[in-house]
């Protein structure tokens, strides 16, 4: 039975992948952009799954790892590197610096934890802003830009994009079928049960948190050879780490499919305001995340409208979550 | 090597500090709730310290009470329209909401007053002790924020709505068991966090220039402050903000006026590591 659903859900990303392949051949500059982005997006939003989603953990550092692997990116390909290697070992300094932060963070949980991780948001942007040596401080940093011209960068980009959005599906896939994915499970159940029938939550949880930082990571290096200028409030965004839990529960968290669909829904709405009210697009996009917060918190694969309003009668008798 | 001028900057910065801190750790310690609009709130104090100067012509010290109280309605509005229905959800959705309404707020601020830096002058002059100088505009806001703290611990601890304020946050079934409409404590609450955050803008305005842009500053004084100090505690946010100032005050002299934010943040983090509770809160009581 899982297999047959399992089959459709391959069918269906599959599906989406190609129709972003051929995107060179059948749409115009614009929407090669657009797709690029949404590459970028689902690649980040699949990462924050196996951290946010699967262990339950509300991490918002996804910026820090963002903006980490971008400026590494940066100055290693304008240190004279190949930018194939570059993106390569960013993507590492992104995984180990999670690994270590992990190994401090994820003793703490709740608010704790959400508080801790988007203070490192902040210190990573005040770190970049000022370690004028390396980063170039708040000038922000140029790029060696891809040579070959501009038709030819865009195709790089939407392919390695691309790539990285696959490989975070695939690894999610392998993740949920895997132990990881079942300890994990267990963990945003019941951290203390899960631990008390032999599963190593340390390790799990440094684990989810490691991968929900490499493909993010990666994701910054390829941006920054993208755009060919990088700098501290652009790489190190708070809205960035918001944006991807929204997207992720739009499309339901903790699923194979969900940060998928999630992402190309909220990429397209961002878009039609930022068409529609470019005066007030922050803040039409803040009334949008309020609304979906309302209506949707099973998200898009579970539309349960009837199911809100018998949650707010009943919102006062519920317990405090009890995971403090 | 403790230069007291210094340390009398860290001690007016650190009030003011304790001011923007205590009703969001408030907030957090009672509801739950980590409050991403407390740094517009600040911010919306202060345009309205500002206008009230401007066309009216109302010293800032004198117009805080109906500033504060301005506020306090809108952020009973607030709690009691959109807050309260996801009042019991993990930190994500609520993090998220009160996010998603400060980009509304922030928005429609710099959409209304523009991103112009403003600043209200007050000048009463200055009194020199010694080699000390202190500037008595920032005397009077640092005087103010203390006593306004102080007031809200006397709230909280003498009368009816603070002892049921407290019973809620120790234990809110066993205050609704009692009797406690838990939903109108909360957005007592939550008004009592904006009404702090107002008037921490009144006296920031006299203080500092400001702008829409400044609220995510606030917001980070008001995180630091409120793990160092421990959830919900009154005493605990004076001190941590005093603690805050003069840390900011000395790091800045010593490795540079860019490095002292940081030195905050860090400061915070060590201390969610050691002490989640706080250096003034009780273990288990968060």
């Amino acid at each position: 039975m899982t297999g047959r659903r399992d089959a459709i859900k391959f069918a269906v990303f599959g599906a989406a992948a190609l129709f972003a392949a051929l995107i060179p051949w059948i749409g115009d500059n614009y929407s090669m952009r657009f797709c690029t982005f949404v590459c970028l997006f689902v690649a980040l939003a699949y990462s924050w799954n196996f951290i946010g989603g699967y262990a339950g953990y509300p991490s918002f550092a996804t910026a820090a790892f963002f903006g980490l692997g971008a400026y590494a990116g940066a100055i290693l390909q304008n240190s004279g590197m190949p930018i194939g290697l570059a993106w390569i070992l960013a993507t590492l300094a992104s995984a180990l610096f999670a690994g270590c932060l992990g190994a401090a963070i994820l003793r703490l949980r709740g608010h704790y934890f959400a508080v801790g991780s988007i203070v490192i948001v902040e210190l990573l942007r005040l770190v970049a802003s000022t370690w004028r040596s390396l980063t170039n401080g708040g000038m922000g940093l140029n790029v060696t830009i891809l040579p070959g011209g501009p038709e030819h960068a865009g195709m790089v980009f939407l392919y390695s994009m691309l790539g990285l959005a696959v490989i975070a599906f695939v690894t999610t896939v392998w993740v949920d079928r895997s132990r990881l994915g079942f300890g994990l499970r267990c963990i945003n159940q019941n951290e203390d049960a899960a631990s008390m029938v032999g599963i190593d939550v340390t390790l799990y949880k440094i684990a989810a948190f490691v991968l929900s930082a490499t493909f993010v990571g990666a994701g910054g290096a390829i941006y920054a050879s993208w755009v060919a200028y990088i700098d501290p409030p652009d790489v190190f965004n708070i809205l960035t780490t918001l944006k991807v839990p929204v997207m992720v529960m739009l499309g339901g968290a903790g699923t194979l499919l969900g940060p998928l669909l999630g992402v190309i829904a909220f990429q397209a709405m961002e878009e039609l305001i930022w068409a529609n009210f470019l005066e007030f697009h922050s803040g039409v996009l803040g009334a949008i995340i309020v609304v979906l917060v309302f209506f949707l918190p099973g998200g898009l694969l579970r539309l349960d409208v009837r199911g809100y309003f018998r949650r707010r009668r009943t919102a006062t008798a519920r317990p405090v979550e009890a995971a403090q | 090597m403790i230069d007291p001028q210094i340390l009398v900057n860290g001690l007016v910065l650190g009030a003011l500090y304790a001011c923007i801190a205590v009703g969001f750790s408030l907030v957090w310690g009672v509801l739950n709730v980590i409050n991403m609009l407390h740094g517009s709130f600040i911010v919306l104090g202060a345009y309205a310290a500002w206008l009230a100067f401007g066309s009216l012509g109302v010293s800032p010290f004198l117009a805080l009470p109906f500033v504060a109280i301005f506020l306090f309605f809108v952020g009973y509005a607030v709690q009691r329209a959109v807050i309260n229905r996801v009042v019991a959800e993990p930190v994500l959705i609520t993090l998220v909401l009160t996010f998603g309404l400060d980009m509304l707020l922030y928005n429609a601020m710099v959409f209304g007053f523009s991103a112009t830096p403003r600043r209200i002058m007050v000048d009463l002059g200055r009194l020199n002790v010694g080699d000390v100088v202190f500037p008595m505009d920032r005397v009077a806001a640092m005087a103010l924020a203390i006593l306004l703290t102080g007031l809200l611990y006397w709230a909280l601890r003498g009368s009816r709505i603070g002892r049921a304020i407290v019973a809620v946050r120790m234990d809110r079934d066993a205050a609704a068991l009692m009797g406690i409409r838990v939903p109108e404590i909360y957005a007592i609450t939550f008004g009592i966090g904006a009404l702090m955050a107002g008037a921490a803008g009144s006296l920031l305005a006299v203080v500092y220039p400001f702008s829409p842009t400044m609220s995510g500053l606030f917001l980070g004084k008001a995180f630091v402050v409120c793990v160092i100090g421990g959830l919900g505690s009154v005493p605990g946010a004076l001190a941590g903000g005093l603690l805050l100032g003069i840390i900011e005050s000395f790091a800045g002299v010593w490795f540079g006026p860019q490095q002292a934010p940081m030195a905050g943040f860090i400061l915070m983090l060590a201390l969610l590591l050691l002490r989640p509770a706080g250096l003034f809160g009780r273990a288990g009581y968060e």
